[in-house]
């Protein structure tokens, strides 16, 4: 699905009508730095309920196209539809709401490095709504158990969390709102191939628990492989490929067969 | 898309069935979004028999949040001794029920933070012990640079001459402007203010002995140490601060290189030649300020105004000031190194650790122009 003929961004689903409305689209996103262009005319859809699983090589521009979604990189032209709304035409209150539904656990984690775990995953909760005490409390120590945290670790700083619980520290706190869409930058980098498999059967369940939509950006073939629903794969400046797993397998376009289908990948088995 | 629609605020109704039984239906959306209002209808509920069900089919959206609070309804009535079910969930609603219900947390206490007689006497315990530590960290620093210094004077070719030669860039050269600038408005104030006074008994010529004595002696170099502290010793903080937190000092260690030969040397030494330069542009500016405003207020001729100034002063006023000023920039810098090299991991520690770098420099840079002033007296200079 290369995509290229849309230009009627929330028409629904271009082909394959399946079940589940898009909630973010994204058409002709064109990225650059300089005179270096990182994203040229991209198109994607991002589909109610499902995991995407994006993969690239390094510096194809996975973390930038996330970034640009979310508005931290200011993009050339293009336009981005999140539930239902243009995100350039969006009035500031549609703005933060959109906002109040999506949550970001960023690659180093993004901790406020001088709040508490249950103060950092309180904040989103305190600057947006107005609850008691003791009602943030029960919810952050919830939050902290659906992340697969120890309660006492709700009293520690960042400083003090190993680099797997900071990961899921973080997910708490893009947790806090109960999102509906979830951004994760490479959430399983870093962590052992248990500490791995555990974070990807977290992120299945929360989905499918929870209704979440996951957008993934992640090198991790185990997890592409067990809870990707779909796939999408950056190179040449654009979504080169997007399908199930099966598809990018008999994929034969160089990049992602070696990718899907070289040394490393076939070692797994 | 339903999916930044209006909220339906939560609501619910209690249906009698039996004198046994109740139904409490719930309806509207019960969503992080709407869990204020939710909050403060369960707490109006009051449910008084035997069993009830909780009807939950006619929730319009539900969360982790909203159930969460269904939830702890249900608990707090069961542990009343009532029988409570949920009826009409899906098969969503059902797992999503299903893994709160696991979720046992611990009992909640609000945080109290009592003032007792005995935390402060803790509190000022544990402060002294840390000037303690802070001191011997100190002595510390002295001598590892003093180690340092030794071996680099046998093998002159570790000074590090480019990374010194950045340093004074950044604290003699960056600095000229504004200690030139802040001089000279100080000379100008103290030589207006005092030739007012000494008007009075017909004495102003000798405005030139107090601002060329006070400003050589004293303020030029005092002032010239405290700007210092707040331009350098600060950035000094941050900056090891920083590669601190992202890890560039344990870095520098285990690569085998010693932390106080590459970052503490040459910020103190660059520090201690700057001082002296910054002190001596600093009294120039000063005694051309003072010059100024007593032709201007004071009808002192330019020629007047240096006659008297050099039967005023000598030689040895001058270095009375620039002599102090290698000790205070040492001073400056082991502190603001000292407080830089204990940053922790939060964005906090480090501005707390500057804060604290220059309060503590230019209150000891104060302390040691006092000794000074002590010492020179008793050898009668």
């Amino acid at each position: 699905m290369h995509a290229a003929e849309i230009t009627d961004p929330p028409a629904g689903p271009p082909e394959e009508a399946e079940p589940g409305d898009i909630i973010l689209s994204a058409r002709g996103i064109t990225v650059g730095f300089g005179s270096k262009i990182i994203l040229k005319d991209l198109d994607l859809d991002i589909r109610q309920g499902e995991i995407l699983g994006f993969v690239g090589g390094s510096g194809t521009g996975k973390s930038v196209l996330m970034r640009a979604i979310l508005g931290l990189v200011p993009r050339r032209a293009g336009r981005i539809n999140v539930f239902g709304y243009d995100l350039e035409t969006a009035t500031a209150a549609q703005r933060q709401s959109i906002e109040r539904r999506w949550g970001v656990l960023f690659q180093q984690g993004a901790l406020f490095s001088s709040l508490t775990v249950r103060q950092n995953i309180q904040l989103p909760m305190r600057e947006h709504l107005k609850l008691s005490q003791k009602l943030m409390d029960e919810l952050a120590s919830l939050k902290l158990e659906l992340v697969g945290l120890p309660q006492d670790a709700g009293h520690k700083y960042p400083s003090e969390l190993s680099g797997g619980m900071i990961k899921r520290a973080s997910l708490a706190r893009a947790l806090a709102l109960d999102p509906d869409l979830v951004f994760l930058d490479e959430p399983t980098s870093g962590l052992d191939p248990i500490g791995a498999a555990a974070f990807d059967m977290l992120t299945e369940s929360l989905s499918r628990t929870l209704g979440l939509t996951v957008y993934m950006v992640t090198h991790d073939l185990d997890s592409l492989h067990s809870i990707c629903d779909r796939i999408a794969v950056l190179g040449q400046k654009k979504v080169l490929a997007i399908g199930s797993i099966d598809d990018m397998m008999s994929n034969d376009d160089p990049w992602i067969k070696s990718y899907f289908r070289g040394e490393r990948a076939l070692r797994r088995t | 898309m339903a999916f930044l629609e209006k909220n339906t605020p939560p609501a619910f109704r209690i249906d009698a069935r039996s004198p046994d039984h109740q139904i409490l239906c719930l309806s509207g959306d019960w969503t992080v979004s709407t869990l204020a209002a939710a909050e403060k209808l369960v707490n109006t509920i009051k449910l008084d028999r035997k069993l009830t069900s909780v009807q939950v089919d006619d929730i319009g959206m539900l969360d982790t949040s909203g159930a969460w609070l269904v939830h702890r309804l249900r608990a707090a009535l069961e542990f009343e001794g009532q029988r409570v079910d949920i009826v009409g969930a899906d098969a969503e609603r059902e797992s999503l029920f299903s893994q709160i219900e696991q979720h046992h947390p611990p009992r909640w206490r609000p945080e109290t933070t009592s003032f007792s007689i005995l935390g402060f006497l803790e509190l000022t315990g544990r402060q002294v012990v840390e000037v303690g530590k802070d001191s011997l960290r100190m002595l510390h620093i002295l001598g590892s640079l003093g180690a340092v210094l030794s071996t680099v004077l046998l093998h002159p070719k570790r000074l590090r001459g480019i990374a010194i030669a950045v340093q004074f860039d950044k604290t003699c050269i960056g600095a000229v402007p504004i200690v030139a600038l802040m001089s000279f408005l100080i000379g100008a104030i103290i030589s207006q203010q005092g030739g007012f006074y000494l008007r009075q008994f017909g004495a102003d010529i000798f405005v030139v002995d107090l601002a060329g004595i006070l400003v050589l002696r004293e303020i030029g170099v005092i002032l010239t140490a405290i700007m210092v502290a707040g331009r350098s010793g600060s950035a000094f903080t941050a900056e090891l601060g920083a590669m601190r937190m992202q890890e560039e000092v344990d870095a520098l260690q285990v690569i085998g290189l010693n932390v106080t030969e590459v970052l503490v040397l040459p910020r103190i030494v660059a520090l201690m030649i700057a001082l002296p330069i910054l002190t001596f542009i600093a009294n120039l500016s000063a005694l051309f300020g003072a010059g100024l405003t007593t032709w201007a207020y004071l009808d002192i001729p330019p020629a007047a105004y240096l006659n008297q100034l050099q039967a005023a002063i000598t030689l040895e006023t001058l270095l009375v000031g620039i002599v102090k000023a290698p000790f205070m920039a040492l001073i400056i810098g082991v502190i603001a190194c000292v407080e830089g090299l204990k940053v922790g991991g939060s964005a906090e520690s480090l501005g707390h650790h500057t804060t604290m770098s220059v309060v503590k420099a230019i209150f000891l840079v104060i302390v040691v122009d006092g000794l000074f002033a002590i010492f020179f007296a008793a050898i009668g200079i």
